[in-house]
């Protein structure tokens, strides 16, 4: 008996989130791809920069295996040669034990051994290399990809599934790769050897080993379909459950506040319970597979031994002929259970190729298609009979005419939620409109390249991002090769640069993954900062300041005047200061721009607007 | 560990007779050969096809023996595994559940999520492989080990030599590649770091022309993580060549000196015969050792996660001797408060006294981390005081029972929290109240209109996290939920700022109406909403930097000037 190439692995599969409760593959329910031969054939596609090498590996694993099973019967010889002498010695003739002839076949075995096993380490060798680069070219691939999606695009999706996709997804594509398709090769040639000795060997005892075949096809497929049921129920009471966890500890204050507790509990000890229920049977069928296997392989051995006894004695084949013919037997019913097992394998893997693929499908931003370079800018911008909606059947903003002079500043309100990012989306052109045009200094900004645009337009938006890395590089977002002074000037002119000396390490201070280490308002004065530094001629701004201290608020407050000074600028307005202000108000509501116009004009006009300040006046006087 | 001991004690007769099971079955897989050598050594020798079949059927019955235990084994082992993962998780759940907020901020909802779900799961998985196969391959390594013995002790002397060997060289992969899976999980997670800075930071990338720069970020971090896989995977390109090879030349050493003994006329041939099936069936049983101790590590790291929660004590209890007041009626008084959260140095609230009437209003206003919230989060015990003594109606709250205490308040929290099920399970929340209380309930928090223009009205479904629903409408659920409960005393965490000024005052209208007689506190940020409160708390600090009515504030207390300056320009002030 000898090991092949697929004895235990060391490298396990990194639980994703899809399935962490396990169980032997083969029990998992199998995720079905919806195209299995276009995109197994794309995925080739990015293999063939490896073509030499897996062809080198493909032909080592073919002859390692075939190596590996010419083993046994160069055993089973060995014995027969032993058996011999024995027999011999038995009946007295004294024929001693030919040693030259066992050594001679010992060496031939520890030659095959040893080739084999160097075929194994080159093919586990270059396979490592090849996917892993294919990964690594795959996973930059996407990248590059996401930085040409409109914005639609991830403001459609949940960060958690574009996520999953380029990592889950891909390692599961590079585990594969490097596991499992070695894995079914050499089962597949291990099958064929093997069926092939025990053929040489005797027609007769294979015919009755494979007998046993349709036996053990037979248990796998009826308890394996069973406890892929079971599986799956458990995989959803998991989720109920889990689901159940997040809500109860997400609401913890809430539910001790309204002495909830206990209902909490109770409905999740019934769950708890069905989920008892589901595991240990999916867990106990699971079990019972390898004892069944193991049964009807040990039928199979009990058969070879004893038919393969009988004919011995009727001299029909040698003692080390049943030997290597036990030998093979035993090795048979392995690389069928794992050809099904990796069959689902790649099934799985074909299906997360497919999600990765759709990514690489999505439809880009249209190209820039740039006319000209805009410099100097006045800051003059106009909507001209513009349409825009999200969707076809919901039109929200249609022949919208809009002039801002240079050095204006406009004002964007109305309740939360009332879509007043829309108005961002625009100007930016994250999104693009369907009629009309928005000119800025008279130039269709679809004439001019996105870079082009973006260096005009300087954003401060409430969710302040900052990323992981010190408060220097941050700042230094703003501005590709800023100076050290010109990082300190934009600090100092939104009044961060007090707060960032007084943290250790100044502006060296790394920011941890959520940026927890520093307020809400300090994020904002760095964001500000980050303004400052791009310096762009024209700004849109949201002033929102919820969770900011008093003090730091006053300071964001001086920061953004002075960012505003002498720019056309646009206010996300929550101050009526700010909104009175104004040379132009523009309205929103449910997604719309419903009003436009200065206070006054506003205010005697007597919609939305008016109804909307007098409730806060109401209040204030 | 062994802590978690206790809770498989129950079923601790399954474990024991599945491990028994477990061992019938290595028997009878080890008898098997020994069954075989007979029919090689005696049958075929003697050409005796009778003893041949009857050594047959005998070994027939002993492998179906074993499967059968095998089986049993599996039931009982199933059972146990999962019966112990459900106590397990289920005291978890209830214990969590006695935590203040003190103890559950120390973990986190996330991590608490995981500790609860994934890592007694990782333990259910790993004691079933534990009773299956880790309990399988020592007793399978013993028994091989004792019959090569029987069969032929001297023979056994090769294992001497190639079990080190093998141990060795599964050690030594072990060592090296241990750091560099470390090393790669940190890459994989740096990588993820980046990839969701750039999810939610798409509009920043995209404003600041940066996207060029980020997937050079990612492509650095994407090759440093490839760079390291490759280094991990050759070497462990070792390991199945060198294991296999270790076991095939253990077999080509025990063919030589088997055949010498045999010559010699000490072994049969069809004991050699069955002392290489047990060689392989201990060589066997090492690997799926050494498999074990692989993943070993991942489950302690998760049996000791959940220890530490189950070993942390709740700090809040509910009173040893409780006095039970017939009715409460809501007077707060709070009498030299100074409160520090647990493991911090300063306290976030310093010597707070004030008294809080049914039938008044008392505003709350202050910077964040002025300590606004911690006062609420104190009246509702979810904090204990470190000094002084927070009373209502005259009663140190210490003294009341939990659940009275808490009932008697109607609290909306700074940020919402909706449960999934209807729009009236979540406003009713466990209140056994009539349609009409919740749409009354729902009116005041002017919720009215935009339930009945859901499609199932107070039917509709909320999904989990409500996000089905936009930010305003939840605050509104949420103060709907609270009103409902008509309570003594109602506690507004700065639940108003998320509704636009004109939703805001018929809010505060309607509320002001309802809660007339009740004790009512109110954190804000928006001086509109606290203007016309009974008394203003300005909070500086974790101190009271002032406390009265607007317009002596105003006029008297300079932190609340300047305040109400930053929020409304002078003339709309005047």
């Amino acid at each position: 008996m000898s090991i092949g190439p697929r004895g235990p692995m060391f490298h396990g599969r990194r639980p994703g989130p899809r399935g962490f409760v396990g169980g032997p593959p083969m029990v998992r329910p199998a995720e079905k791809p919806k195209d299995l031969k276009g995109t197994l054939k794309r995925l080739l596609k990015y293999l063939r920069p490896y073509f030499f090498q897996i062809a080198i590996v493909f032909v080592l694993v073919v002859l390692a295996n075939v190596f590996n099973v010419f083993g046994p019967r160069i055993m089973g010889d060995i014995t027969t040669e032993l058996f011999k002498g024995v027999v011999a010695k038995r009946t007295g003739l004294g024929s001693k034990i030919d040693f030259g002839y066992i050594l001679q076949k010992l060496t031939l075995l520890a030659a095959l051994y040893i080739s084999a096993a160097f075929f194994t380490y080159i093919q586990h060798y270059l396979m490592a290399v090849v996917s892993q680069r294919m990964v690594f070219s795959l996973r930059n691939e996407v990248m590059g990809k996401l930085t040409k999606l409109p914005l639609k695009f991830f403001d459609s999706r949940t960060y958690g599934d574009v996520l999953s996709r380029i990592t889950n997804d891909i390692d599961n594509i590079s585990t594969t790769l490097q596991q499992s398709i070695l894995q079914l090769l050499s089962a597949v040639v291990t099958l064929l050897g093997i069926v092939a000795m025990m053929l040489a060997i005797s027609p007769v005892l294979t015919f009755i080993t494979l007998l046993t075949l349709p036996l053990s096809i037979a248990a796998t497929m009826s308890i394996a379909s069973r406890s892929q049921r079971l599986f799956s129920k458990q995989q959803a009471v998991l989720g109920n459950l889990t689901g159940h966890v997040e809500e109860t500890y997400g609401g913890f204050n809430v539910i001790k506040a309204f002495n909830r507790e206990g209902d909490f509990v109770r409905a999740f000890v019934e769950m708890n319970e069905k989920l008892y229920d589901a595991s240990w049977r999916a867990q106990f069928l699971s079990g019972i597979i390898m004892p069944l296997m193991n049964f009807i392989s040990n039928i199979g051995y009990v058969i070879v031994c004893a038919a393969g006894g009988i004919f011995v004695i009727r001299r029909v084949l040698e003692i080390g002929d049943v030997q290597a013919f036990i030998q093979y037997s035993r090795q048979f019913n392995h690389p069928i259970t794992q050809t099904a097992n990796i069959t689902n394998i790649i099934q799985s893997t074909i299906a997360s190729a497919e999600r990765v693929f759709e990514i690489l499908d999505e439809e880009e931003e249209t190209p820039d298609n740039p006319k000209l370079v805009l410099k100097d800018v006045k800051g003059c911008v106009k909507f001209e009979n513009v349409s825009f909606s999200y969707r076809e059947d919901v039109p929200l903003i249609e022949d919208l005419n809009v002039e801002v002079k240079p050095g204006q500043k406009v004002a964007i309100v109305g309740p939360t939620g009332a879509g007043k990012t829309t108005i961002v989306n625009l100007l930016m052109r994250f999104y693009e409109i369907k009629k009309g045009r928005i000119t800025v200094d008279g130039v269709d900004i679809r004439d001019i390249s996105r870079e082009n645009l973006r260096k005009i337009f300087g954003m401060v938006l409430q969710d302040t991002w900052l990323f992981s890395g010190t408060i220097r590089e941050n700042i230094a977002y703003g501005k590709e090769g800023a100076t050290e002074e010109e990082i300190i000037n934009a600090a100092k002119a939104a009044h961060a640069h007090h707060f960032i000396k007084t943290l250790p390490g100044g502006y060296d201070a790394v920011l941890n993954e959520e940026a927890s280490n520093i307020s809400q308002g300090q994020k904002q004065l760095i964001t500000i900062a980050r303004a400052f530094l791009a310096n762009p001629e024209i700004l849109i701004l949201d002033e929102a300041t919820s969770n900011v201290d008093t003090v730091t608020e006053i300071y964001i407050q001086k920061a953004l005047k002075n960012l505003m000074k002498g720019r056309t600028s646009f206010v996300i307005a929550h101050r009526l200061s700010t909104v009175k202000d104004a040379d132009m108000i523009l309205v929103i509501n449910n997604g719309r721009i419903i009003e436009k116009g200065t206070h006054e004009e506003l205010v005697k006009k007597g919609g939305f607007y008016a109804e909307l300040y007098k409730s806060q006046f109401a209040v204030t006087s | 560990m062994q802590k978690l001991l206790k809770w498989l004690k129950p079923y601790k007769n399954y474990v024991i007779a599945s491990l028994f099971l477990i061992f019938l079955q290595a028997v009878s897989e080890l008898y098997l050969p020994n069954l075989m050598a007979d029919i090689v050594d005696t049958g075929i020798l003697n050409k005796d096809v009778g003893y041949i079949l009857r050594k047959g059927i005998m070994m027939l019955l002993v492998a179906l023996g074993g499967t059968i235990a095998a089986i049993l084994a599996s039931y009982l082992s199933s059972k146990a595994a999962v019966g112990f993962g459900r106590d397990l998780r289920e005291d978890i759940f209830k214990h969590v559940g006695s935590f203040s907020l003190a103890e559950f901020d120390k973990f986190g909802t996330a991590s608490l999520i995981t500790r609860t779900v994934n890592d007694v799961n990782q333990i259910q998985m790993m004691t079933v492989m534990g009773l299956r196969m880790v309990a399988r391959a020592p007793l399978m390594g013993i028994g091989s080990m004792i019959m090569a013995v029987y069969k032929d002790a001297k023979l056994s002397l090769v294992l001497l030599v190639t079990v080190p060997f093998l141990i060795g060289i599964v050690y030594f992969l072990y060592r090296r590649s241990v750091p560099l899976f470390e090393a790669i999980q940190k890459k994989i997670d740096r990588l993820n770091l980046i990839l969701r800075e750039n999810l939610i930071g798409i509009r920043v990338i995209r404003a600041f022309n940066r996207s060029e720069y980020e997937k050079q970020r990612f492509e650095k971090a994407n090759l440093d993580l490839t760079e390291t896989s490759i280094k991990v995977n050759r070497l462990m390109s070792w390991f199945m060549p060198a294991t296999s090879l270790v076991v095939n030349f253990t077999i080509i050493a025990i063919l030589w000196f088997g055949g010498i003994r045999i010559e010699r006329g000490t072994l049969q041939v069809g004991d050699l015969m069955a002392f290489i099936q047990y060689v392989m069936h201990l060589m066997f049983s090492l690997m799926m050792m050494s498999m074990a101790f692989v993943m070993f590590p991942r489950a302690y790291a998760s049996a000791s996660r959940v220890i530490e929660v189950l070993e942390t004590v709740p700090e809040i209890k509910e009173p040893e001797n409780p006095l039970e007041p017939e009715e409460i009626k809501g007077t707060i008084e709070f009498k030299d408060v100074t409160f520090k959260y647990p493991g911090s140095a300063e306290p976030v609230l310093k010597e707070i006294s004030f008294r809080a009437e049914p039938g008044s209003v008392t505003a709350i206003i202050g910077g964040t981390g002025a300590g606004k919230t911690t006062i609420l989060n104190l009246i509702m015990r979810f904090y204990d005081v470190t000094s002084g003594s927070i009373l209502i109606d005259g009663i140190d709250i210490r003294l009341l029972p939990l659940g009275k205490l808490r009932d008697a308040i109607g609290y909306v929290p700074q940020r919402v929290v909706l449960f999934s099920g209807t729009v009236e399970e979540n406003i009713r929340f466990g209140k056994d109240l009539r349609r009409e209380e919740v749409e009354r309930a729902a009116l005041i928090a002017q919720a009215s209109e935009f339930i009945s223009n859901m499609e199932g009205g107070y039917n509709s479904v909320i999904s989990q996290g409500g996000k089905n629903l936009s930010g305003g409408q939840k605050q509104r659920l949420s103060i709907a939920r609270a009103v409902a409960k008509k309570s003594r005393i109602y506690l507004f965490d700065d639940c108003f700022s998320a509704l636009d000024f004109k939703t805001d005052a018929k809010v505060r209208a309607a509320i002001k109406e309802e809660t007339k007689d009740s004790t009512v506190l109110v954190v804000a940020q928006r001086v509109a909403t606290v203007m016309d409160a009974d008394q203003i708390i300005v909070l500086k600090d974790g101190r009271i930097a002032g406390i009265g009515k607007h317009e002596e504030l105003f006029k008297t207390c300079r932190e609340y000037r300047e305040i109400v300056l930053s929020q409304l320009s002078e003339e709309e002030f005047t």
